[in-house]
């Protein structure tokens, strides 16, 4: 099949499974807690109601900004499953993430300015592994598109277990889970209000969970990238790795910014650059 | 088709309440209640929230306060007035700092009485709450 095909049925379906994925996470969760959680569609439920709710904007450029954040995950992963290079797709992922940033920071109140700042911080911790991973598969695998790495006969995972448990360290950072969930939280109550989504109200809102859902969908193509051997060996995969970050979430508490971005750089050039460099030393 | 009814996200406010009805409010969170299984969440933002939780009465010096979270909630939105202090003032209506019940400063749509309020009388309340959402949401839309 044409991979331009392939490109939209993400944008097609990767909200669908995002939201489910969402609402497995909170009934996961709440189980954990020892109660029984929303029903498995909450998620959809909660973002058709803010549709319906009224929207007050604070200022008028957070909805074009929060309609390109969506747009720019929507795309990245098109551009991803329909050939475009691996790196440059890690570039869009960090500018789709730059323009939530954007968003909330027009909002020009305190709690929505500090957790815009936070979000920075996160996407400097975060983006390194991006970019290093994007170039570690490439490098093992000699390709730099979806459908070659995936045709690849070699499993990259084998070859990268370095790049595979950073990916579960800053996977915890994308995917918003404690302890790494400094700008925003899928819990209320913590010492923001809600970071980033403070002063977003209605629609606003509704684009920010969208743009998340977009996001996850990201994360486990990311991963088939990893376990290129089959595409529901790599869902498998992400599924694992999920279930871990539910589990982490639910047993840690909150770090501080200083922690989050000492850490991810650690394990990011240790981890990931370490795999790198010793296939190098190795002559492969 | 209507999400409301499905996903109500609540702000609780003690207004000068003693404690013993945020305690019952907490406690429908807690695994025993779970209201979470009817789509309640505890935003803690009056920005995301459809629901205003109100205990205790309102006194001078929370009336602007209890009177800013309303405005900023949007529409559509409800009050729901938890216990006997929040419903008229209860024991505390005649202190000298005292207004009174909530619907001195905004409009109350549901009263929950009790002393404390009981949880389960409380999720009734948002219960009725959720209606009051409903009809507000038919009259704009």
């Amino acid at each position: 099949m044409n991979p331009a095909v392939y490109g939209i049925l993400f944008v097609v379906f990767a909200p669908v499974f995002g939201g489910l994925l969402a609402g497995v996470d909170r009934r996961v969760s709440a189980r954990m807690q020892g109660r029984v959680g929303p029903p498995l569609l909450q998620p959809f439920y909660d973002v058709g109601k803010l549709f319906q709710k009224t929207t007050r904007q604070i200022n008028p450029i957070a909805e074009p900004l929060l309609l390109a954040h969506v747009g720019y995950m929507a795309a990245c992963g098109a551009l991803l499953l329909g050939g475009t290079d691996l790196i440059f797709t890690a570039f869009i992922f960090a500018l789709a993430a730059l323009l939530l940033i954007l968003a909330a920071g027009s909002a020009n109140s305190p709690f929505s300015f500090t957790g815009a700042e936070r979000e920075l911080v996160v996407l400097l911790a975060s983006e390194p592994f991006f970019i290093l991973m994007m170039a570690a598969v490439c490098k093992v695998t000699g390709v730099s598109s979806f459908g070659a790495v995936l045709a690849s006969t070699q499993l990259v995972a084998v070859q990268l277990p370095g790049v595979v448990l950073a990916f579960l360290l800053v996977a915890t950072i994308k995917l918003r889970k404690s302890p790494f969930d400094i700008s925003i939280s899928h819990h209320p109550h913590q010492e923001l209000v809600s970071g980033l989504t403070s002063d977003m109200s209605g629609r606003l809102l509704a684009y920010v969970e969208l743009g998340h859902w977009y996001e996850s969908a990201l994360l486990c193509t990311f991963m088939v990238l990893l376990f290129n051997w089959s595409v529901p060996l790599g869902i498998a995969a992400f599924l694992v790795a999920y279930a871990l970050e539910v589990l982490v979430d639910n047993a840690t508490s909150r770090i501080k910014w200083q922690l989050l971005l000492r850490s991810t750089w650690v394990a990011t050039f240790l981890l990931c650059g370490g795999n790198v460099l010793a296939l190098f030393l190795l002559g492969r | 088709m209507s999400f409301f009814a499905r996903s109500p996200w609540i702000l609780h406010y003690d207004g000068s309440s003693c404690n013993g009805c945020d305690i019952e409010v907490l406690a429908c969170l807690t695994p025993l209640y779970d209201v979470e299984r009817f789509g309640v969440i505890n935003t803690g933002n009056p920005k995301h929230a459809d629901l205003l939780l109100v205990t205790g009465s309102v006194n001078e010096r929370n009336i602007e306060i209890i009177q800013n979270l309303y405005r900023q909630m949007p529409d559509p939105k409800v009050v729901v007035a938890v216990g006997a202090c929040a419903c008229s003032g209860g024991i505390f209506a005649r202190a000298y700092n005292i207004q009174g019940g909530i619907d001195k400063v905004i409009p109350v749509d549901v009263y929950v009485p009790g002393c404390a309020a009981r949880p389960e009388s409380i999720i009734d309340g948002v219960v009725s709450g959720i209606a009051a959402l409903e009809e507000k949401r038919k009259k704009t839309a």
